[in-house]
């Protein structure tokens, strides 16, 4: 048996709005195998990103538990679930959200630094992973100075810096045109088969075909699930996904 | 690297760091500005009361030093009994009076008078005790030695355009209308001075006690308008102080310390003001710092909700805005020092000018320890201006603020 790195347990997320609540998320048990890759898919509004952000503990569930790793994600206090986010999650954004200050090397840095990684040594990671996701040439340059696709990469590496346990990604090709996005999904991809525990959230019907498990959502809730590659399966993905 | 986040933001958007250190900078220049004001006046007034090397002023009673044309008679008399004291070293009468001066083009050595070319020019005249007057200082010629020699200031010179050397007419009294003089005296100038006690620009002569009373007929007779009395070092000013008051009903002795204390009294209502103004100073540094700081999180708060997200911690975020406005301030206040200071000169020559001043009168003065704590105070109200912006900063909802960035 595989590690279970993510086990949540019948979690809600209702947003107090004016009148009646807003049942964002109601009831979602899921669990994620060490080296699985899932895509949540579903209509706009369905709750995915709101599923998303509280496994990432940026957001606390009104019911339910997650744990990842045997932690339990929804009872942490704010530092104890920052700690967490720091070592234990990579976030990847659809708007990729890099400090526009600070070069690419240096936004992959961050986390490691915030994690009290040596300099040298974090240096050398973000160096890593850079060439890692095929931006060895561009460590000194700018956010402004990458394209949205380079930038998603560098967002990419910055998510992976401290080894985390699982990697969230919110749409991460809905800003990408069709090409890039593509490329994209075979970073993910080769990602997943070096190991990394993956969930992504998407509309893309090519990212989700790419996963290995595709996860249907409807008003909140799990409609669906389809097995699309076993774990253990490594026969090349769907169209597209080859590095 | 978070410090550098912080100061990436300021230099990002460097008109407005520019324009916001220049609005901190001018509310410290105030600051430091009003604090020296608050204490300039009264140190120049001790500077002038303990440069003349006396501790006690007797004056007619229930009056100040040439506060008025009050006069005591009986002035040698007095004189003497003071000086009997057995802790008095030097006594030294004063009378103070007008002198009208007659130029004429005869009159004048060098340089034709401005005023015309037969002119009246009136001054303030003091009768001393050369051996121990404390009242000015010379500049050019020598002490007065003779009863028909004066000392004169710049101000005087430039009047009637005489010269050190000259001899010259003056009188205790002229009637404009009739053109006459009164109580006449001729007198040779033998000295240049710099009355302490008075403005740059106020002309000012000073006679022997004697000239002056004997020029003011009989009702100016052995009359002074202060006695200033040095006591013996070590001896107990006040004690010395009370003896004289004692002794004679005529006077009120002041000591160096209640002059100082009128003079504050006086100056009380300006030091309010200077000390209201500081505040409204420091009050618009921080609110400087606050307005830049929050802007700069409300602009920046889509970049904090994401370093929230991967994991930087909250107290990171919090010194991260707290260090913009500590460097804000810290540089504001640096450059208000200086700033200050050049202010604080400026101002000075401009109030300087004024009629009636002593020269040399500092309303500013620059005091290294209480300017330091006021610019300290300043900075302190730059970190306290971060603090707000901070905390929210910090604890912003992540998920939400994400959302929210994304619709923007
Ligand atoms: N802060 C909030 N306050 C109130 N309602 C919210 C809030 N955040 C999300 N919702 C609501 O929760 C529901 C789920 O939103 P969520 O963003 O999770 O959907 P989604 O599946 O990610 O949609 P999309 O595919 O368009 O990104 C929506 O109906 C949304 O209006
Ligand atoms: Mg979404």
């Amino acid at each position: 048996m595989r590690e279970i790195v993510l086990a949540a347990r019948d979690v809600r997320r209702d947003y107090p709005v004016v009148g009646e609540p807003v049942h964002a998320v109601r009831g979602i048990s899921l669990d994620v195998a060490a080296g699985d890759w899932v895509a949540v898919v579903g209509p706009s509004g369905c709750g995915k990103s709101t599923l998303l952000n509280l496994l990432g503990a940026i957001d606390r569930p009104t019911a339910g538990s997650i744990s990842i790793r045997g932690k339990d994600v929804a009872r942490m206090n704010d530092a104890e679930a920052t700690r967490f986010r720091l070592t234990g999650i990579g976030f990847v954004f659809q708007r990729f959200y890099l400090m526009p200050t600070l070069t690419a090397s240096e936004n992959v840095e961050l986390p490691m630094s915030e994690a009290k990684v040596p300099r040298a040594q974090r240096v050398a990671r973000a160096r890593e992973l850079l060439t890692y996701v095929g931006l060895g040439a561009r460590a000194d340059h700018r956010p402004y100075q990458l394209s949205g696709g380079e930038q998603q990469r560098v967002a990419i590496a910055r998510a992976l810096a401290n080894q985390p346990a699982l990697l969230l990604a919110d749409e991460p090709t809905g800003e990408l045109d069709a090409r890039t996005g593509t490329e994209m999904i075979a970073l993910f991809d080769r990602l997943n088969r070096d190991g990394t525990t993956i969930v992504t959230v998407t509309h893309d019907e090519e990212l989700a075909q790419a996963a290995r498990r595709v996860v249907h959502m409807k008003d909140g809730a799990i409609v669906d699930q389809v097995v699309r590659r076993p774990l253990g399966d490594d026969a090349p993905a769907a169209r597209g996904a080859t590095a | 690297m978070m410090l550098r986040l912080a100061l990436a933001t300021l230099s990002r958007r460097r008109a407005r760091t520019a324009l916001t250190t220049a609005g901190v900078a001018v509310a410290a220049a105030m600051l430091l500005d009003m604090v020296m004001l608050g204490s300039g006046m009264r140190e120049s007034f001790r500077g002038f009361i303990e440069q003349q090397g006396f501790q006690i002023r007797l004056t007619p009673r229930g009056t100040m030093p040439f506060d008025s044309e009050a006069t005591v008679g009986g002035g040698a008399a007095l004189v003497q009994a003071v000086s009997a004291d057995p802790d008095v070293v030097k006594v030294a009468p004063l009378i103070g009076s007008k002198i009208f001066s007659r130029v004429t083009a005869a009159s004048t050595s060098a340089n034709t008078p401005p005023s015309g070319a037969d002119s009246v020019v009136a001054a303030f005249v003091l009768g001393v005790v050369p051996a121990v007057q404390g009242d000015y200082l010379i500049v050019e010629g020598r002490e007065l030695a003779a009863p028909d020699e004066m000392v004169v200031n710049a101000s005087y010179l430039a009047a009637t355009g005489f010269a050190v050397g000259d001899t010259v007419q003056i009188a205790a009294g002229y009637d404009a209308q009739m053109r006459r003089f009164a109580g006449t005296r001729t007198v040779r100038i033998v000295a240049r001075a710099r009355f302490v006690m008075l403005g740059g620009t106020e002309r000012a002569a000073a006679l022997p006690l004697e000239t002056v009373q004997a020029m003011g007929g009989p009702e100016r007779a052995d009359r002074v308008s202060v006695v200033m009395v040095a006591t013996r070092p070590g001896a107990d000013i006040e004690t010395v102080r009370l003896r004289l008051e004692a002794a004679d009903a005529r006077v009120s002795a002041l000591s160096t310390a209640a002059a100082l204390k009128f003079v504050d009294e006086r100056l009380g209502y300006f030091r309010q003001l200077a000390f209201i103004l500081a505040t409204v100073s420091l009050a618009v540094g921080f609110l400087l710092v606050t307005t830049l700081v929050t802007v700069s999180v409300n602009e920046r708060i889509g970049e904090i909700a994401v370093m929230r997200a991967i994991g930087v911690a909250r107290w990171r975020i919090v010194a991260q805005v707290m260090a913009e406005g500590v460097a804000l301030s810290l540089v504001g206040a640096t450059i208000g020092l200086g700033l200050g200071l050049i202010t604080a000169k400026w101002l000075n020559g401009i109030l300087a000018a004024f009629p009636g001043l002593p020269a040399a009168f500092d309303f500013f003065y620059f005091e290294p320890a209480a300017a330091f704590r006021s610019l300290g105070l300043l900075v302190l109200c730059g970190i306290a201006a971060g603090v707000w912006p901070a905390w929210r900063a910090a604890t912003l909802p992540i998920a939400k603020t994400l959302r929210e960035e994304a619709v923007a």
